[in-house]
C-alpha cells in the first residue's frame, strides 16, 4: 500500500460501504460542481493527478481509489467483490459523502470508463449524475451488444471490426487464467510496468504509476473476471445513459478501436464527441487537452441546468470533435488561404490567432471566426519575417492563451522574374518571408509545443513550386522547396514527441497573391499588367482557397507529410518523382503572362 | 439635360418606383408570413399570389425563394438550381426571396434578404452590403467602365472575406438593365423569364452589340464600357460559407453631366437602406 498521496493539496477522508473502506480525495472548493474522477487498471487515483490538479481551480474534484486499489481495502474474498453493482455501491456512497445535495459530473478512464457507463445507465443514480465524461472504455453491454450485432450479420467489414477488437483484446483473455496474472504483476511484470509505460505510451516520468501498481494490478484483475464473460453474454437491454455524455477517443489506443462507438447514439442520446490523436493513458500524456474538455463540458451542462442557454452555437464542422477548444495561430490570416483555414478552424469549433502584416485584415479574420463557431479568436498584427516580434508574440500568446496546439505558417509572398533581375534585396525579402518566416514559427512555437511535450501540430504551407522548376519563379521556388525540406526533417524531429508537421503544396489557387506578387525586371505599368493578368489567370482557375482549407485539416486530422492540393500540383508531385526530366522541359517553357 | 427630358424621364420613374416599392412589400409581407416548415416553392407561390393578387399579370422573371445554404449557392452550377425546391425552412435560418414583377408597363426587380429568427453572422452579412450599395453609386458616377466597378466590388468582398455569390449567376452579372414592358394579353414565361421582357433584353444586347455596350454588367470584355444611360436592376450578393445575403434594386444612369444627376438609385425607401439607417 502507498504511504502517502502524492497530490498536493487534497483533503483526505474514508469512506466506508459494503465491508470495504474507500479513500476518496478533495481539491478545490467544495460549492462548486463536483467532478468525480474514477480510474481505470492497472491504476489507482494518482493517474488523475495531473488532471486534477488543473481542474481544482474551477471545481470541486474528487478522486477515489476504487475497492482494492491504491489506499482503499479489497473485498474478502476477492471473487465476487469486483461486480458492477458492488462498484455502483462504492460509487453511490462516495457521491453521498461529497455531494449529498447535488448531481455530480462523472469522469471515467479505462475501467473507471467502463464502470461510470454503468452508473449512467442504471435507474438508482439517475438525478444523481449531471453529466459524464468517457474515454477508452465502452460499457460492457454497448460492448456485447455490439458483438451480437457483428456475429448476427456477418459482413467482411464486419467481421473485420470483431478480429480487429478480438486482437486488441488480448489482455482481457490473459487476465481471465487463474493465478499466472497476479503472480506476473506481483513479480517481474510490476517491477518493470513504469518503463514500458515510458517506453509504449511515452508517459512522462514522475509520480506514476505509484508503488501500490503490484497488488492494485493483482486485485484488479478480478474487474474482467467478475463482469466481462456474464456481461458480453448476457448485456442489459436498458443501457441508456440518462445523462449528457462527452466521449473522449484515443485515435491511437492499442486496447480499443474507435469503431466501437459507432452507434453510440443510440444508448446515450446527448452525446458529444471528441478524439485526439493520442495512445490510451491520456490523463497522463494529455492533462491540458483533458482539461479543456472537461471543463468546457461540464460548464456546458451546468448552464444548461440552470436555463442560461448556451452563449454560442455549438461549432458543427467537418472536424469539430478533434479540434473543438483547441488553439489555432494561423500566420497570413488576413487573406486567401490563411484566412480560409482559419474560418475552417473557426468553424470546427477551435480557439484562434489570426496572425497577418495588416492587421485591419486580421482583425476582420477573427471577427467573422467568432460568427462562424470559434469560441475566442484574437488578431495580431505581426510581420513573420521580424524575428523580434515573433518572439514577442510567442512570449504573449503563450502568457496570455498557453500552447499552440495546431500552428499554421502560412504567410508567403510572390515573385516572379529571371534570376538575373532578381537583386540580392529581392532575394533576402522572399526567403525573409517565405522561409525565415517559417523557421521562427517552428522555432518559436514549436519549442513550446515540445516543451509541453502533449503533442500538437505544425503545417507549413509551401507550394508546387517547390518541387516544380520554373524559369519564371526561381527565388519563390527556392523558398518554397527550403520550406518543404525543412517541414520534413522536422517531421522527422518531432516525431517522437507527438508532434506533427506537414507541407501542404496548394498549386494555382485563387487568392490574391498574384495581385501583390511583384515581377522583377519589368516597370512598374508593366508589373501591373502582369500582376493583372496572373490574377486573371488565377481567377480563371478558380480553385477555391476553402479547398485548401479543407486539404490543411485533413492533413493534421491524418498527419499527413506531404499534401500537393490541386490536381495540377498532384501531377507535378507525382512527375517530380517518376518523369523529373519532362518536368525539367516544363521548367524551360516561357510563362503565359 | 433638357428639364423637358427630366421631367418626361420623372414620369417614367415614378412608373418605376411604384412597381419597385410593390415588389419590396410583397417581400416584406411574404417574409412576415414564414415560418418553420414552408418550402421555397410554397414561398415563391406566396410571392406569385401577393403580387397577382395587386394586379400583376407580366414577370421579367418568376419569384425565386432560396433558404438555408441556397442563399449561398453552395454547389451551384447550372441555372435551373435557381429555381425554388422543397428546402424546408428552420428557425435560424437565412433566405432570400428574389422577384421581378412588371406592373403597369414597368419592370422591377428586387432582392430581400431575411432570416428566421436570430442570426448574428446573416445580420453581419446584411451590415457589410452598405459600403457596396456606395461603392457602386461613386464609381458609376466616376464613369468608370463596368468591368472595372465590378471588379472594385469583388475587391471589396474578398476583403471583407466573403466570396462573390453573383459569379453563380448567368454569365456572371452583377447587374442587368430594365426597360418598360409592353403590356400583352398573354404573357408567357420561358425558363421562369417573361418572354417580353426577354425581348427586350434580347433587343438590347442586339443594338448594344453594334454600339459597343452590353445590357448585361458582368465581368467579361463586353462590359468593359462606361456606364449606359438607362436604368440598371444592380444585385451584389456576398456569400460566406453557408450563408448569404444580397440586395437588388434599380440604379437610375443618365447621361447628365452633373455627377449627382448622373446616377442616383431609383428610391432611398428601401428595406435594407432603412436598416442600415436604423443602425441596426
Amino acid at each position: 500500500m502507498a504511504d502517502l498521496t502524492t497530490i498536493h493539496g487534497a483533503r483526505e477522508r474514508v469512506v466506508h460501504t459494503g465491508g470495504v473502506e474507500l479513500c476518496v480525495v478533495e481539491l478545490g472548493d467544495s460549492a462548486r460542481p463536483t467532478v468525480v474522477l474514477v480510474h481505470g487498471y492497472p491504476d489507482s487515483k494518482e493517474v488523475w493527478s495531473e488532471v486534477a490538479t488543473r481542474l481544482a481551480d474551477r471545481f470541486h474534484v474528487v478522486l477515489y481509489d476504487i475497492r482494492g486499489h491504491g489506499r482503499s481495502t479489497a473485498p474478502k474474498p476477492l471473487r465476487g467483490g469486483f461486480t458492477l453493482e458492488k462498484l455502483t455501491d462504492d460509487f453511490v456512497a462516495v457521491i453521498d459523502a461529497v455531494s449529498p445535495d447535488r448531481p455530480v459530473h462523472v469522469v471515467g478512464h479505462d475501467w473507471g470508463s467502463v464502470q461510470s457507463w454503468e452508473f449512467v445507465t442504471v435507474r438508482r443514480t439517475e438525478g444523481r449524475i449531471a453529466s459524464f465524461t468517457s474515454m477508452s472504455g465502452p460499457s460492457l453491454d454497448h460492448f456485447g451488444h455490439w458483438i451480437k450485432q457483428r456475429m448476427k450479420r456477418p459482413t467482411p467489414r464486419k467481421v473485420g471490426q470483431l478480429l480487429g477488437q478480438g486482437a486488441k483484446s488480448w489482455y482481457v483473455y490473459m487476465l481471465h487464467t487463474p493465478v499466472l496474472p497476479e503472480l506476473a504483476w506481483r513479480g517481474p511484470l510490476g517491477k518493470r510496468w513504469p518503463k514500458i509505460l515510458e517506453r509504449v505510451e511515452r508517459i512522462p516520468a514522475g509520480d506514476y504509476p505509484t508503488a501500490s501498481l503490484p497488488s492494485d494490478a493483482a486485485h484488479g484483475a478480478w474487474l474482467y473476471r467478475d463482469n466481462v464473460r456474464a456481461r458480453l453474454a448476457h448485456p442489459r437491454e436498458d443501457a441508456y445513459a440518462h445523462a449528457p455524455v462527452q466521449l473522449i477517443t484515443p485515435l491511437g489506443d492499442a486496447f480499443l478501436s474507435p469503431k466501437l462507438y459507432d452507434q453510440l447514439e443510440l444508448w446515450a442520446p446527448r452525446l458529444t464527441r471528441r478524439t485526439l490523436p493520442a495512445k490510451h493513458w491520456v490523463p497522463r500524456t494529455r492533462p491540458d487537452q483533458l482539461t479543456a474538455w472537461i471543463g468546457e463540458f461540464v460548464t456546458a451542462t451546468e448552464e444548461l441546468e440552470d436555463g442560461v442557454p448556451p452563449q454560442q452555437k455549438a461549432a458543427d464542422g467537418k472536424y469539430a470533435d478533434r479540434f473543438g477548444g483547441q488553439l489555432v495561430l494561423v500566420t497570413g490570416a488576413g487573406s486567401g488561404i490563411g484566412r480560409a483555414t482559419a474560418f475552417a478552424f473557426a468553424e470546427a469549433g477551435a480557439r484562434l490567432i489570426a496572425v497577418d502584416r495588416d492587421a485591419e485584415s486580421a482583425a476582420r479574420t477573427a471577427e467573422m471566426a467568432q460568427l462562424i463557431g470559434a469560441p475566442e479568436a484574437w488578431a495580431e498584427a505581426v510581420d513573420v519575417s521580424d524575428e523580434q516580434a515573433m518572439e514577442k508574440l510567442a512570449e504573449k500568446v503563450a502568457a496570455e492563451h498557453g500552447v499552440v496546439d495546431v500552428l499554421v505558417n502560412n504567410a508567403g509572398i510572390g515573385l516572379s522574374g529571371s534570376f538575373f533581375d532578381t537583386t540580392p534585396e529581392d532575394w533576402k525579402k522572399v526567403l525573409d518571408v517565405n522561409l525565415w518566416g517559417v523557421i521562427h514559427g517552428c522555432r518559436l512555437f514549436g519549442r513550446q509545443m515540445a516543451e509541453r511535450g502533449q503533442g500538437g501540430h505544425i503545417v507549413n504551407t509551401a507550394s508546387a513550386a517547390a518541387f516544380q522548376p520554373s524559369k519564371a519563379l526561381p527565388a519563390y521556388s527556392t523558398s518554397k522547396a527550403a520550406v518543404l525540406m525543412l517541414s520534413e526533417c522536422l517531421r522527422a524531429e518531432l516525431a517522437g514527441q507527438g508532434i506533427g508537421v506537414s507541407a501542404i503544396c496548394p498549386g494555382l489557387v485563387n487568392t490574391n497573391i498574384t495581385s501583390t506578387a511583384r515581377f522583377v525586371g519589368a516597370d512598374s505599368a508593366e508589373e501591373e499588367r502582369r500582376q493583372k493578368k496572373s490574377s486573371r489567370l488565377y481567377g480563371l482557375r478558380n480553385y477555391p482557397p476553402e479547398k485548401v482549407a479543407d486539404a490543411i485539416l485533413a492533413a493534421v486530422v491524418h498527419d499527413k507529410a506531404v499534401v500537393p492540393v490541386t490536381p495540377e500540383a498532384r501531377g507535378a508531385h507525382l512527375m517530380s518523382r517518376f518523369t523529373p526530366r519532362a518536368l525539367r522541359a516544363i521548367a524551360r517553357l516561357e510563362p503565359p503572362l | 439635360m433638357t428639364s423637358a427630358v427630366v421631367r418626361e424621364l420623372s414620369a417614367e420613374l415614378r412608373g418605376f418606383r411604384e412597381v419597385q416599392t410593390l415588389a419590396y412589400e410583397c417581400a416584406e409581407a411574404v417574409a412576415a408570413q414564414l415560418k418553420p416548415g414552408v418550402t421555397e416553392r410554397e414561398a415563391a407561390r406566396m410571392q406569385r399570389e401577393w403580387l397577382r393578387e395587386r394586379g400583376v399579370r407580366d414577370w421579367f422573371h418568376l419569384p425565386f425563394a432560396w433558404f438555408g445554404d441556397r442563399t449561398a449557392f453552395t454547389g451551384f452550377r447550372i441555372p435551373l438550381q435557381f429555381f425554388p425546391t422543397n428546402r424546408r425552412l428552420e428557425a435560424g435560418m437565412p433566405f432570400i426571396l428574389d422577384m421581378a414583377p412588371v406592373f403597369k408597363g414597368y419592370t422591377a426587380d428586387i432582392g430581400y434578404s431575411g432570416c428566421l429568427g436570430l442570426n448574428p453572422l446573416h445580420d453581419k452579412l446584411l451590415a457589410d452590403l452598405e459600403a457596396h450599395r456606395e461603392l457602386i453609386l461613386r464609381e458609376v458616377r466616376e464613369r468608370r467602365p463596368l468591368r472595372e466597378i465590378y471588379e472594385s466590388v469583388d475587391r471589396l468582398m474578398v476583403r471583407q472575406g466573403y466570396a462573390n455569390r453573383h459569379r453563380a449567376y448567368p454569365f456572371g452579372v452583377i447587374a442587368h438593365k430594365v426597360d418598360r414592358v409592353r403590356e400583352r394579353r398573354l404573357n408567357p414565361t420561358l425558363f421562369g423569364f417573361g418572354t417580353q421582357s426577354l425581348k427586350g433584353l434580347a433587343s438590347d444586347a442586339l443594338h448594344g452589340h453594334r454600339d459597343g455596350w452590353s445590357p448585361l454588367w458582368s465581368p467579361y470584355r463586353f462590359s468593359d464600357h462606361p456606364p449606359q444611360p438607362g436604368l440598371w436592376a444592380v444585385e451584389p450578393h456576398l456569400g460566406f460559407r453557408g450563408t448569404g445575403a444580397k440586395f437588388e434594386e434599380i440604379l437610375v444612369v443618365t447621361d447628365s453631366a452633373d455627377p449627382e444627376e448622373s446616377a442616383f438609385w431609383l428610391d432611398d425607401d428601401l428595406p435594407h437602406v432603412r436598416r442600415w439607417a436604423e443602425g441596426i
